[in-house]
């Protein structure tokens, strides 16, 4: 039986851990170099090259510079990554941001991804717990005792280990 | 020529549709044993020899466009189109697959190839050899079709014949362009053979599992191809583009990298089918999806549907494609649905932590990445059909959502190996897992005293943070993979008195499925290593005058001239710029920009000094229109080097699977049978 405050203190570590994680991810660059990276890094250019503003340099591009310039003048007129971004969208059109916004339709290009690993994963485990007809708990622990071990399969798990571990043609 | 070839693509259109039709007939007589005027054996063959007959056909085809592009034969809309007089041999042979006609033309030849070892390998099993054989004879007739009817490539011009051609597109005149297409095609077309075999076994309700241990082979060296190609294209785009990067996220890129991700996921569980009778449906379903992947990404590429920078290959075959798609998926689920009894498991997985959930857990987030790849190629799409408006899906979602789907698949490659068999316990748990931790936590101190630091300019880097994962992670698998080794080796160096490196060499041996399959996961490793670099990139640009410099990472660039060359293919222009570190001239550097006279289309030649930690990157971007001073700019870009390494060790890793593991007799022979050390740590893993 597991010790209940063991069980609380391990569940209060990993909260602060998912906290200090979810911190860290909102807060954004404060400079104007950063803020120009970190920009340029999440709008596209529109000249058709499909590189990321901050990225495009191929030798001709009639659209980055006018467009980096641009960034850069709405960086020290002090506007908020938000409005820059807006600011932009509204320009060029919403093709010009690099990834799908938080909101509207767009939620469910990032909603979607971790939708169906959740579905996936919670399926899968449930699947393994029907087939093995044992708890989460019970199959994790369930250390196979040599002594009580039925000789059938005490057989069967040898020939697997000899085909598998150092079989002729065993695999992983 | 072009009369030729038309005509021999019309042969091999006949040919492919005889051998599908009479090798249906022919195995539809074998399974209802009904009397007919002759004999279903004989007609299959004849099948079969028209299989042959027909790849010499495709063969034939092909031979008259490359003569056409070697004989400057402008007549030909594709010729013109993709060559001109001045191209140098090597891109004239690349012509073939540098546009849509060409690259569908080496698709049909290389699934005649395969084909044709197919067919002549088949006596290994005559008619699970048929059943694969008239399946490939299926999908060669749609590509023949879409070559002779939707997009013919030895079509005339229309009207006078220019003195010269547009010339190829100046991205693919890069050395690496004469190889990457083909490698990747192989891996694209390699993958129909275990599909027409997995189907044909499927059909026929093939007894067993040797279906599986025939197309090994098969999928193992075409998952080698596509692995290759992928790193070609990734080492092209990185040498070629001039963003000092290797990977957009670019739908051409995600469209080859999806197929491999299944294909990957159909190499790890069909272990399970083959060891165990298990995942049986689940394998065919991997292998049929791969098979559509490959045709989703020619879809997606080909159909204008997504734009690419490396789409050089776009046209109106779209419809084609899909309605191929759908006949392919009606196919497979007709018949799955038949004979669905025949892939009941043998056996069920019994634990959560175990060897075979591994596996499962492995296939799960492989395929995970493969939605989510999928999912982002397609969502522009979907946007604009729901709410009218396109959105753009680029590097910031694939960097949030995959990476962290990559981090945990790299740390399923360690532990998986770990795990035994069936059932495992805390204390096994503990026993394998101690020194990959110790690893791990000591990489993070390393990481910490080297100065990573996940805050920068006060504010949480994510790069950062993930390439400290990824370093210490990676540091963790490779420890799990060589404490691995050194059980195994270590178990014979006692039982034999060999030294450490020769009993490795006869664990290596003794079962090379599985250490290859380690040395490919070490490649991994090494690739993600290389990969987390990125984090750490550096870049400048600057003016450069005559003996101005530039100073990035522990390099000073010095500018010692400028120069002008032209031949008859190309001007250009070249900054020569002498690399100082340490005060110490090392050597020089010529990056360069090119206009190609056919097309007068510009190009950067990147200049590329590479050593283990790190690459030097220099792009000549063009000159200052006020000023008339060129503009240099350089890239510091750690680890980039180790990405490449990783390959050549998959590469190996793959070759060492593929050789036959030592037989009972000659294992006997090389390793004396000592029984006296009967639970040794090398087992324990199996425990």
């Amino acid at each position: 039986m597991a010790n209940p405050l063991r069980f609380h203190f391990w569940m209060k570590t990993a909260q602060a851990l998912l906290l200090a994680v979810a911190v860290c991810f909102s807060l954004g660059a404060t400079d104007a170099g950063s803020r120009f990276n970190d920009l340029g890094h999440r709008l596209m250019c529109t000249c058709g090259c499909a590189q990321l503003l901050g990225e495009c340099n191929h030798v001709g591009c009639p659209e980055s510079g006018r467009e980096r310039k641009e960034l850069t003048g709405l960086i020290s007129d002090g506007k908020s990554d938000k409005e820059i971004l807006e600011w932009f969208s509204g320009k060029y059109g919403a093709t010009m941001l690099a990834a799908p916004t938080t909101h509207g339709f767009d939620l469910v290009a990032w909603i979607a991804p971790f939708a169906v690993f959740a579905a996936a994963l919670l399926g899968t485990i449930l699947l393994v717990r029907r087939w093995s007809g044992l708890s989460g708990a019970k199959a994790l622990g369930s250390a196979i005792d040599p002594e009580n071990e039925d000789p059938e399969d005490r057989e069967r798990r040898e020939k697997i280990r000899r085909e598998t571990d150092t079989g002729i043609d065993g695999g992983f | 020529m072009a009369a030729f070839g038309s005509f021999a693509l019309l042969i091999a259109l006949a040919l492919a549709a005889y051998n599908l039709l009479a090798g249906a007939l022919a195995l539809r007589l074998l399974v209802s044993g009904q009397p007919a005027r002759f004999s279903p054996e004989r007609l299959a063959d004849t099948a079969r020899r028209a299989g042959i007959a027909g790849f010499l056909a495709v063969s034939a085809a092909a031979f008259a466009l490359i003569w056409s592009v070697f004989a400057n034969d402008f007549s030909i809309t594709y010729i013109m189109e993709h060559s001109n007089r001045a191209l140098p041999g090597a891109y004239k042979f690349s012509a073939l697959w540098s546009g849509q006609e060409g690259s569908l033309l080496l698709w049909a030849w290389l699934l005649g190839v395969f084909g044709f070892v197919l067919r002549l390998t088949h006596k290994t099993d005559v008619r699970l050899y048929a059943y694969a054989g008239t399946i490939l004879a299926g999908i060669q007739v749609f590509f023949l079709a879409v070559l002779n009817f939707a997009a013919p490539p030895f079509a005339l011009l229309k009207g006078a014949i220019p003195e010269d051609g547009n010339g190829l597109n100046p991205l693919l005149q890069y050395p690496e362009m004469v190889i990457h297409p083909p490698l990747l095609y192989l891996g694209y077309v390699g993958f129909s053979v275990p599909f027409a075999f997995a189907l044909g076994a499927l059909m026929m309700r093939y007894p067993g599992e040797k279906w599986i241990k025939v197309t090994r082979a098969w999928t193992m060296v075409t998952w080698l191809f596509l692995t290759a190609g992928i790193f070609l294209g990734m080492h092209w785009a990185y040498a070629v583009l001039g963003w000092g990067g290797y990977w957009g996220w670019d739908p051409v890129e995600n469209a080859s990298f999806m197929p491999w991700l299944t294909g990957t996921a159909f190499l790890h569980s069909v272990m399970m089918q083959e060891k165990r009778g298990m995942m049986k449906s689940w394998n065919v379903w991997l292998i049929f999806s791969t098979f559509l992947l490959t045709l989703l990404g020619t879809l997606l590429t080909r159909a204008g549907l997504v734009s690419s920078v490396h789409a050089f290959a776009q046209s109106s075959i779209g419809n084609w494609f899909v309605a191929f798609m759908l006949i392919v998926l009606a196919v497979c689920i007709f018949t799955y649905v038949l004979q669905r009894s025949h892939l009941k498991s043998d056996h069920h997985l019994e634990s959560l932590v175990s060897r075979e959930s591994s596996f499962l857990f492995n296939n799960l987030v492989l395929l995970t990445a493969c939605f989510v790849i999928l999912w982002g190629t397609l969502f522009p799409i979907l946007s604009e059909y729901v709410v009218g408006n396109k959105v753009t899906v680029g590097a910031p979602f694939y960097n949030r959502v995959a990476v962290p789907i990559g981090l945990f698949l790299l740390f399923l490659t360690g532990v998986g190996p770990l795990l035994p068999w069936r059932a495992t316990s805390f204390k096994s748990i503990r026993r394998n897992f101690v020194l990959p931790v110790i690893a791990l936590w000591g990489t993070v101190i390393v990481c910490f005293i080297a100065g990573v630091r996940v805050w920068r300019d006060g504010a949480f880097s994510t790069g950062d943070f993930y390439a400290l994962v990824a370093f210490a992670v990676s540091a963790a698998v490779f420890v799990a993979i060589l404490s691995e080794f050194l059980r195994g080796a270590g178990v014979i160096a006692r039982q034999t008195g060999r030294n450490l490196f020769v009993a490795t060499w006869l664990l290596t041996r003794r079962n090379t499925r599985r250490y290859g399959g380690y040395i490919i996961h070490i490649g991994v490793v090494v690739v993600v290593m290389g990969l987390a670099g990125a984090a750490f990139n550096q870049n400048q640009e600057k003016e450069l005058g005559l003996h101005d410099k530039l100073l990035i990472g522990p390099y000073t660039l010095e500018c010692v001239g400028f120069t002008q060359d032209s031949n008859l293919n190309y001007n250009s222009e070249y900054a020569l710029l002498d690399v100082y570190k340490g005060g110490a001239k090392q050597f020089q550097m010529t990056p360069e920009k090119r206009v190609y006279l056919a097309s007068s289309q510009p190009q950067t030649m990147v200049a590329i000094h590479s050593v283990p930690s790190w690459d030097l990157y220099v792009v000549y971007e063009g000159t200052n229109p006020d000023s008339g001073q060129p503009i240099i700019k350089a890239f510091l870009n750690p680890l980039v080097g180790w990405i490449w390494a990783g390959l050549v060790v998959m590469v190996f890793g793959t070759f060492v699977a593929l050789v036959p593991s030592l037989t009972p007799a000659s294992a006997a022979l090389r390793v004396p049978a000592v029984r006296t050390v009967p639970t040794e740590p090398a087992l324990k893993g199996g425990d």
